[in-house]
């Protein structure tokens, strides 16, 4: 079961460099209102990192940056050793033709607060949509592939409900699965338990550190301390968009070393 | 038992007496010749316009306005401000401009061309530049007295002006969907083409599909108005050609108003259909139906409450 949901982790740029996802000096501004003000990150293969901050920081606009949803005014990111939404020739950066971009973001699976599920199509039909109409999979075989994912994720007797028929951590659940069917090899969250029922937490994190255990590249945005503590490889502190603090995460929410770190973690903890 | 609705019952009493005198109107005034619009309504040629001139009419023109009217809807939606422009003058253009004067108008745009052809534009400008006289650089085209005028003429003055109301209701339905959708949808790698087709376009029509119903309604009344292009293959035509040439117009226009409300009920069944269809196998389908049940539940409790107050 467990390899349907990872891919071999075989990428050669970033076998050489051991990096999955590396930004440099990101920058980003909507009109006058600077949000990313030069973000240096890097997440290595299997590595699961945990990004923290008070709203408004800037983490869900920084995870966008990373599969392009954002466009960046400045600075670098690469994914698996692939410069995101550039080409660069002859030390000029042009922008990629949406096609490309499209491609890129095939090898990121992507996971909102709001689920953002498919409300028109069942469970199944979610999951199978993009892999099917990008011609990655045979109708058949990929029914076969969603049923198993949706198994995995707990769901193997909701293949035929569609989202308004599910609770809430049900549904992020599915769309968990949908990522996952398209194999990627980072997978995005942003505040993945955010808009849930307390009780219904639980159920979505255990599916989570499930998927760190297989070894998926992961960044969460997310205010559960305790799975940052518990399943993170690294923490990162932002505030006002830059990156405040970062480090193994029991030494950071142990130890913090600033001030806006240590008022936002008293306030969560 | 005292009465109790006095009010409820001299109403009915008004009422009996106006259908008493209406009823009286159709029968004994001689200006409904009921023999002589039954023997001329279900005429070939008037049959014939019915078939070509509405039917046929309403639903090419429809199909032709839908699909131009999505194409519109998308530009005006994009991100390229020409293409939004040109999207927003179309609309004005269309939709500014009274259907009857555009079907006019369409009736007599032969005046300008007498052939329209396709071809490279401007060649004979431009073969005069190179110094070649009467340069022509046409692929095909048609005497505009075969395309132009009547039936084509009509169509293609119903379809244009369709293709701006229906650009308005596409978007607003596209509008309608969450963005969320789109970003789900690029995340996981769709096109833009993809995303519209697949996720924003289905999740729109539950609020496309009942305007639409109003709007095929509406063209199909608004055939009539192909009188002024003039289109003789339509039903008023007929009707209104019948009842002139016999000096029994107003049979002939009473037969139009039975044809026209037989015509719009069966489309007003058919909308009732479509519409309850479209509700179910949707996501959000069951809780819009128990939201319908609570409502029907509590008007319910508000009528008996009303019946039970004044007694
Ligand atoms: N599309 C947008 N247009 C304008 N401002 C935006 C947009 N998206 C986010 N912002 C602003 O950017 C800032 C950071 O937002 P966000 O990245 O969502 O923060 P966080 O996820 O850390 O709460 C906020 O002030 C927000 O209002
Ligand atoms: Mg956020």
């Amino acid at each position: 079961m467990t390899e349907l949901i990872v891919p071999a982790q075989t990428g050669a740029p970033a076998a050489e460099s051991g990096l999955m996802v590396r930004a440099e000096q990101v920058h980003k501004a909507f009109g006058p209102l600077e949000v990313l003000k030069g973000i240096d990150l890097e997440v290595r293969a299997g590595e699961v990192c945990c990004l923290l901050g008070p709203s408004g920081s800037g983490k869900s606009t920084f995870l966008r940056c990373i599969n392009h949803l954002e466009k960046i005014n400045a600075g670098r990111i690469w994914v698996d050793g692939d410069l995101i939404g550039y080409r660069e020739r002859g030390g000029k950066l042009h922008e990629l033709r949406e096609k490309e971009v499209a491609a890129q973001r095939r090898s990121i699976g992507m996971v909102f607060q709001r689920f953002n599920l498919f409300p028109h199509m069942t469970a199944l039909q979610n999951v199978i949509e993009a892999p099917v109409l990008l011609g990655r999979d045979r109708k058949a075989s990929a029914r076969e592939r969603g049923a198993a994912l949706l198994e995995r994720v707990g769901l193997g007797d909701k293949l035929g409900a569609y989202p308004g028929q599910l609770s809430g951590g049900q549904q992020q659940r599915v769309a968990i699965a949908r990522a996952l069917a398209m194999q990627p090899k980072l997978m995005l969250f942003d505040e993945p338990t955010s808009a849930l029922d307390p009780e219904l937490v639980g159920e979505v994190l255990d599916v989570m550190k499930d998927l760190a255990r297989d070894g998926m590249t992961m960044i969460v945005v997310t205010h559960e301390i305790g799975f940052a503590r518990e399943v993170g490889d690294s923490l990162v502190f932002m505030d006002g968009g830059v990156v405040v603090e970062s480090g193994a995460p029991r030494e950071v929410i142990a130890n913090p070393r600033h001030d806006r770190t240590k008022a936002f973690l008293a306030k969560v903890l | 038992m005292p009465v109790r609705h006095p009010g409820r019952w001299l109403a009915v009493a008004v009422l009996a007496v106006l259908a008493a005198m209406f009823v009286h109107l159709l029968v004994t005034n001689d200006a409904f010749d009921w023999a002589f619009m039954v023997d001329n309504m279900f005429r070939p040629p008037i049959i014939e316009g019915l078939l070509r001139g509405t039917v046929l009419m309403t639903v090419s023109a429809m199909l032709i306005g839908v699909t131009v009217g999505v194409v519109i809807a998308v530009m005006r939606l994009s991100d390229n401000p020409i293409l939004r422009g040109v999207a927003w003058l179309y609309t004005w253009f269309f939709r500014a401009v009274p259907r009857l004067v555009l079907l006019a108008v369409f009736g007599n745009i032969g005046i300008l061309w007498s052939r329209v052809e396709f071809g490279v534009p401007f060649d004979t400008q431009l073969g005069q530049l190179f110094g070649i006289d009467n340069l022509h650089l046409r692929l095909f085209g048609f005497s505009s007295r075969d395309i132009l005028t009547g039936f084509m003429a009509g169509l293609l003055g119903l379809a244009l002006s369709e293709a701006a109301y229906m650009a308005e209701i596409v978007r607003a339905g596209i509008q309608s969907v969450d963005g969320g959708q789109t970003e789900a949808a690029q995340a996981l790698g769709l096109s833009r083409g993809q995303t519209l087709r697949r996720v924003v376009l289905p999740q729109a029509m539950r609020v496309i599909i009942p305007p639409t119903g109003n709007e095929t309604i509406a063209m199909l009344k608004d055939t009539s108005l192909l009188l002024y292009v003039p289109v003789s293959v339509e039903l008023f035509f007929q009707l209104d050609a019948v009842g002139k040439r016999t000096f029994q117009i107003f049979p002939m226009y009473v037969a139009a108003c039975l044809w026209y409300l037989f015509l719009t009920s069966i489309l007003l069944v058919g909308q009732y259909f479509l519409e309850r269809h479209f509700g179910k196998g949707h996501g959000t389908a069951g809780r819009a139906r128990l939201r319908l049940r609570g409502m029907t539940a509590e008007t319910g409790g508000g009528g008996n409450s009303g019946m039970v107050g004044p007694s």
